[in-house]
């Protein structure tokens, strides 16, 4: 690659030599980001960030810490707003519609995109009523209904057996890691596309964050995964596609293969083998 | 520097010197927990000693009138000339003004409180709570003459009946009075609830009105039972805005329109006349102050229980 290329072009090239080289069924696009530029008040936080996220994927974001690897994710739920400060331009499409445009019901896109947090932060309520919180607020009240849906998302997060015999114990009962995953069970209950992850295992020991890695390898047979990780042996194994930000821009995204094995910009080599960061 | 190193002792020769003058600053170190013991039982002190003048004298009043008749007497007559000695004038009039009170403090604190705690931007905040606070400062007496002179009349406005004292007026007053309490103490509550449930509840897709509905307050209910407990204990306990803007009718009666008498308005009004001492009246006194006492006392236990039981622990 020749380096008077610009990025943009770099990694379209990129991505086009993929798509050529695999013709296996390209999965669809679930959100296009298009020219997102964030500024946290004077901040210039997100610069031109160009990115799709497909459906059924493991979509990693990986950087050092302030390169709005956060920020980004939490702008694809709008929870970023939650900064009175914050103002964006560009466009990130889901779906069709583009979830900047005040217009949009940000209600509804986080019923549809669910977010697991850095420390699991479950309610202080008992674990039934944890899980029973989404489909409660979008009217679901028939117990026998709800039952199954606590049920389902248990099993889902694959942590039914551990806590089927103690629905009603509170949730803060729970160790570091069963609350994550409760977490993760909350989300699947109002049935997303999408689960935003940030960071989900940085607060877990080892034993819990293979479990939590487990988990994200089954659920991505359902739905879109982003997640974003400091630990780049993570990013590795679990994840699809790689996107490695520095300084709120977009330095490489490819293939997780490429990014770490074969990667076309020399700071994401930098950053991979350790040398910043 | 070597050459000052030289020139004084070692650091530890020189605690070792100390340590002979830090001796009976020892012996006062341990006898610290004694003495502060001591003053903490003051106040402890004090209570037991007025729950017994309390009890010792109410005794004196049940030996002329039967407790009963005291309990469940509706005619309250002191000074007649066959005096009678019903206290439940007195306890429905505190019921009635205290509920008058907490329906105007509670919702309108709560509010407050949602609008502070969720809503309000900071800059509106740092002013608008201290704000609130002053009120709190304001002294009971000029709430009560504030209620009569000029509740009253607006009052007069909607129910052209009402008496020129009557409960209605102090008890929405009180209300006015309790509601930074509520607001404040609840403000509290749900500030501390950290802000990471409110993330997870509004990323599940939930409004911030359920946000703060469903998340927000369950997670400080305890905190909140507890304002609301404190403002009505300090609705029963109000003396100065009932004794100046309710009179002193002891009718047994549940016309908010109507002047009625609080136990603690009836005991300003005995203590203020001249009740003689070792007079059935001036015993009565000690009765209703006892039977306020156990009145609060019960308020607390509940509230206490209450909020255990709602409590979600994070």
């Amino acid at each position: 690659m020749s380096t008077v290329m610009t990025k943009a072009i770099n990694l379209k090239l990129v991505r086009n030599d993929n798509e050529r080289s695999e013709p296996e069924v390209q999965k669809e696009v679930v959100y296009d980001t298009k020219g997102l530029n964030l500024w946290y008040g004077e901040t210039h936080a997100l610069k031109n960030i160009n990115m799709d996220i497909r459906e059924k994927e493991v979509t990693a974001i990986i950087g050092p810490s302030g390169c709005g690897k956060s920020t980004y994710l939490k702008t694809l739920n709008r929870m970023v707003e939650l900064v009175p400060i914050v103002k964006t331009s560009g466009q990130i499409t889901y779906k069709g519609k583009n979830i900047l445009d005040k217009s949009f019901r940000v209600e509804d896109l986080r019923t549809q995109v669910g977010m697991v947090f850095q420390k699991a932060n479950p309610f202080p309520k008992s674990i039934y009523e944890n899980i029973a919180y989404g489909p409660k607020i979008h009217g679901i009240k028939n117990k026998k209904i709800l039952d199954e849906i606590v049920e389902n998302s248990l099993r889902g997060a694959f942590i039914w057996d551990e806590l089927k015999d103690r629905l009603n114990d509170n949730a803060y009962g729970l160790s570091g890691g069963q609350q994550q995953r409760l977490c993760i069970a909350r989300c699947l209950a109002v049935e997303p596309n999408v689960i935003l992850m940030d960071e989900p295992t940085s607060a877990l020991d080892p034993k819990s964050t293979l479990r939590i890695e487990e988990l994200v390898q089954e659920l991505k047979k359902d739905y879109a995964i982003v997640i974003v990780t400091h630990n780049m042996q993570q990013a590795a194994r679990i994840s699809d596609k790689t996107a490695f930000f520095l300084n709120g821009e977009i330095i490489e995204y490819d293939k997780t293969d490429h990014i770490f094995n074969n990667p076309a910009d020399e700071r994401t080599g930098d950053y991979i083998s350790g040398r910043f960061g | 520097m070597a050459a000052n190193n030289k020139n004084r002792m070692s650091v530890s020769e020189m605690i070792e010197q100390q340590k002979q003058k830090r001796k009976i600053f020892n012996q006062l170190e341990r006898m610290i927990p004694s003495l502060l013991l001591m003053i903490a039982s003051i106040s402890v002190l004090t209570t037991v000693g007025i729950i017994y003048t309390l009890f010792a004298e109410s005794v004196a009043f049940f030996r002329n009138v039967p407790i009963l008749d005291f309990f469940t007497g509706t005619v309250l007559k002191p000074l007649s000339q066959n005096p009678e000695f019903g206290v439940l004038p007195l306890l429905n009039g505190t019921i009635i003004s205290t509920v008058i009170a907490m329906l105007v403090a509670g919702p309108i604190g709560m509010m407050s409180a949602i609008y502070l705690s969720e809503y309000a931007p900071d800059n509106v905040r740092r002013v608008l709570k201290p704000l609130l606070e002053i009120l709190a400062g304001v002294p009971t007496i000029v709430y009560g003459f504030f209620a009569f002179t000029f509740v009253t009349p607006l009052l007069r406005m909607v129910f052209p009946s009402i008496e020129a004292t009557n409960i209605l007026s102090p008890g929405i007053i009180m209300g006015v009075m309790i509601i930074p309490m509520i607001a404040s103490l609840s403000e509290d509550a749900m500030s501390s609830v950290p802000n990471s449930m409110r993330e997870g509840a509004l990323a599940l897709g939930s409004t911030k009105l359920e946000t703060t509905f469903k998340v927000v307050i369950p997670a400080a209910l305890s905190g909140i039972v507890a304002s609301f407990v404190l403002g009505i204990s300090r609705a029963i306990g109000e003396t100065m805005i009932v004794a100046i803007a309710s009179g002193s009718s002891k009718n047994f009666s549940f016309d908010i329109t109507g002047s009625m008498q609080t136990m603690t308005a009836y005991i300003v009004e005995v203590a203020g006349g001249e009740a003689a001492a070792g007079t059935t009246i001036y015993y009565s006194l000690y009765a209703v102050a006892l039977t306020l006492f156990v009145f609060t006392l019960i308020m607390n236990l509940l509230a206490k229980y209450i909020s255990r039981k709602f409590r979600e622990e994070y």
